[in-house]
């Protein structure tokens, strides 16, 4: 259990190839933390420095108060989950799940009661004896998060854990390391580039962007209050429709030939070119907000819900309706916007456009 | 192939059994000839039916070596040479698995020049470098020694080359977790390396053992006294010199006993690292 401080890490290999360009956060004892990105944004080294299997260029990390910039990943009291499970091919799971307290040299009675007590919990019990190579990727995964548990560490590090696993597996075990989360309370930080595990794990989370941390929140804080362009696209699926558009007056001229009202306190700050962003499920069919007219290219019926796209201005515009729509290819439909529910973005910075502080 | 085709059958069935006869003639003519008199052997042509003199040409190989040529018992010289091999394979990979250790999984500076050079060496065999060599040796009081048969043999590049291979197919995140579970590289490598390489040890034991046992021009420079031969070396000195005329015989019934080790290595091991390449561990 612990605090986990990061001021203003930065990472760099030589002087212009720089991964983490600054990122600032404190980490609550027993939260837990996704860091979610596309891949390439340096989620996963952010995550390897906490580790100590990255050296960090500047700034610094605590844990737990201390200072670990220059201390040993054995010595940082954490626990790794890899992608690929990294389990020692030739051990059984009782001897993968212990090895870390048998260096350690803990008791082998402690060791023992340590690795059955985590074993019941992930329901590993019944293959102690088995290779890595006899299970199935979901056990093999368990296995992973065993050798974690079984150290007690202040903090579990995962690192894509569920990549690896097909479709169903991945949600049965997000769905285990929240409850594992909620049993052990352990300060955990999630690296995923999926968005729908950063949405339900988290209890905050991080977005990364070329080794910016673009916005740090709650994700429905993330999701309704985006900070940037790059956020809003990113989180929420289908993403956000975004609408580039010139200032007129106190109104933002569409693409498409759409006015929008820009309101009242950003009227001061907003720039000639705008991005005006709506998310597919704000689009709905009466309403007073701006209407929006497309043709449907395509539908694509999901079940409980469909999504239609259309051409619109120089895009295509993402509208979700009801499952059991009546809207074909080639109709003509009508959206409007939820006033509120509509975003502006600078055009050129991608930043938000947010009132200026009094 | 799955195509019934009766002709085809029968030539691929022909060339095949031609094949294992011109290599296994040889051997059988070695094997008759060691089973025969002095006088038998001498004939031409040579009969090529097993004759009655089996254990006592073995029995007095082993004992007392040949009459005409050199008279050194065999059954020492099978000991140094088993000495010798054993020294090899195992100092082989010994060194070559700590070597491809340290190349593989340490930053240190100059490494991929290390690297290079130990790869370079692969270029310049025994032969090349006999000399100086065995200059060295002499010098350090090696002639007529086990280390002196052993040590100058005992560096392999491609040993090392096939380790370091190895473990670059050894995922990263292995070493990772070790790390961050708490083992340092000396545990890492006791604890996780070595037990992956077993095959690779299998595999390598089998063709070092049988490089060292076969080591002729090395022993034969290195070794005067009749006590250190090499059973390799035993054969050729067995050959009569002047007139006399060499006891075939008892060359080939050594030739057989200096061939049994290596095929009983071979036998013996092939079950372990066949089976060790195909339960892939990684």
């Amino acid at each position: 259990m612990a605090e986990i401080v990061l001021r203003d890490v930065q990472k760099s290999y030589t002087q212009e190839v720089r991964v983490i360009h600054g990122v600032s956060v404190t980490i609550a004892d027993g939260e837990f933390i996704v860091i979610v990105g596309p891949s390439g944004c340096g989620k996963s080294t952010l995550l390897r420095m906490i580790a100590g299997l990255e050296t960090i260029t500047a700034g610094e990390i605590s844990i737990a108060g201390r200072v670990v910039n220059e201390v040993e990943p054995k010595d940082r009291n954490i626990a790794m989950v890899f992608q690929n499970y990294a389990l020692y091919p030739h051990m059984t799971v009782y001897e993968n799940m212990s090895y870390g307290l048998r260096i350690r040299r803990l008791a082998p009675a402690e060791i023992r009661e340590r690795v059955e007590r985590a074993a019941k919990i992930l329901e590993l019990g019944q293959f102690l004896e088995r290779k890595p190579r006899e299970l199935s990727g979901g056990q093999r995964q368990r296995v992973a998060m065993g050798r974690a548990i079984v150290r007690e560490p202040a903090a579990f590090l995962f690192d894509e854990p569920l990549s690896n696993l097909d479709a169903k597996l991945r949600v049965q075990m997000r769905l285990e390391i929240q409850k594992l989360h909620r049993r052990l309370a352990t300060t955990s930080i999630f690296v995923t580039h999926d968005q729908v595990e950063a949405m339900t794990l988290a209890d905050r989370m991080i977005v990364m962007n070329a080794g910016v941390a673009e916005q740090v929140g709650r994700p429905i804080d993330v999701y309704d209050d985006p900070a940037s362009l790059f956020v809003a696209g990113f989180i929420g699926s289908p993403a956000m429709n975004f609408l580039s558009g010139k200032r007129a007056g106190d109104d933002i001229e569409l693409a498409g030939g759409v006015r929008v009202a820009l309101p009242a306190e950003l009227r001061a700050v907003a720039p000639e070119a705008v991005m005006v962003g709506v998310r597919p499920e704000h689009l709905v069919a009466q309403g007073t907000g701006p209407a929006f007219r497309f043709t449907v290219e395509m539908v694509e019926a999901l079940g409980a819900d469909a999504l239609v796209h259309g051409p619109f201005g120089a895009g295509t515009l993402i509208a979700r309706l009801e499952g059991h729509t009546s809207a074909r290819v080639g109709d003509t439909l009508e959206r409007h916007a939820i006033p509120g529910r509509l975003y502006f973005f600078d055009g050129a910075s991608g930043r938000r456009l947010r009132p200026a502080r009094p | 192939m799955v195509e019934n085709r009766p002709w085809a059958d029968l030539l691929a069935h022909a060339i095949l059994i031609l094949g294992v006869v011109v290599v296994a003639f040889p051997l059988y003519v070695t094997f008759v000839a060691s089973t025969l008199t002095y006088d038998q052997v001498i004939n031409v042509p040579m009969p090529l039916i097993p004759g009655d003199q089996l254990f006592e040409n073995y029995a007095k190989v082993l004992s007392s070596g040949s009459e005409k040529g050199s008279h050194a018992a065999v059954l020492p010289m099978l000991l140094n040479s088993f000495t010798m091999a054993m020294g090899v394979a195992i100092g082989k990979i010994a060194i070559s698995i700590v070597s491809a250790f340290a190349i593989v999984y340490f930053r240190f500076p100059l490494r991929n020049f290390f690297f290079w050079m130990i790869f370079v060496t692969l270029m310049l065999p025994i032969e090349v470098r006999i000399i100086p060599t065995f200059k060295v040796a002499a010098d350090l009081g090696l002639l007529n020694s086990y280390a002196g048969l052993i040590l100058p043999l005992i560096a392999s590049a491609t040993a090392t080359f096939l380790f370091r291979q190895f473990y670059l197919t050894i995922p990263d995140e292995l070493a990772e977790a070790a790390r961050i579970d708490g083992a340092g590289p000396l545990r890492f490598f006791w604890d996780v390396l070595l037990p992956l390489s077993k095959t690779n040890i299998a595999a390598l034991f089998v063709i070092l053992f049988i490089l060292g046992w076969n080591q002729y021009l090395w022993p034969l420079l290195i070794t005067s006294e009749e006590s250190m031969y090499t059973v390799v070396i035993g054969i050729k000195r067995m050959f009569a010199g002047g007139d006399a005329t060499t006891e075939w015989n008892l060359v080939m019934a050594t030739a057989m006993l200096a061939l049994l080790p290596p095929a009983l290595v071979v036998v013996l091991m092939q079950k372990w690292f066949v089976k060790g390449l195909v339960e892939t561990e990684k």
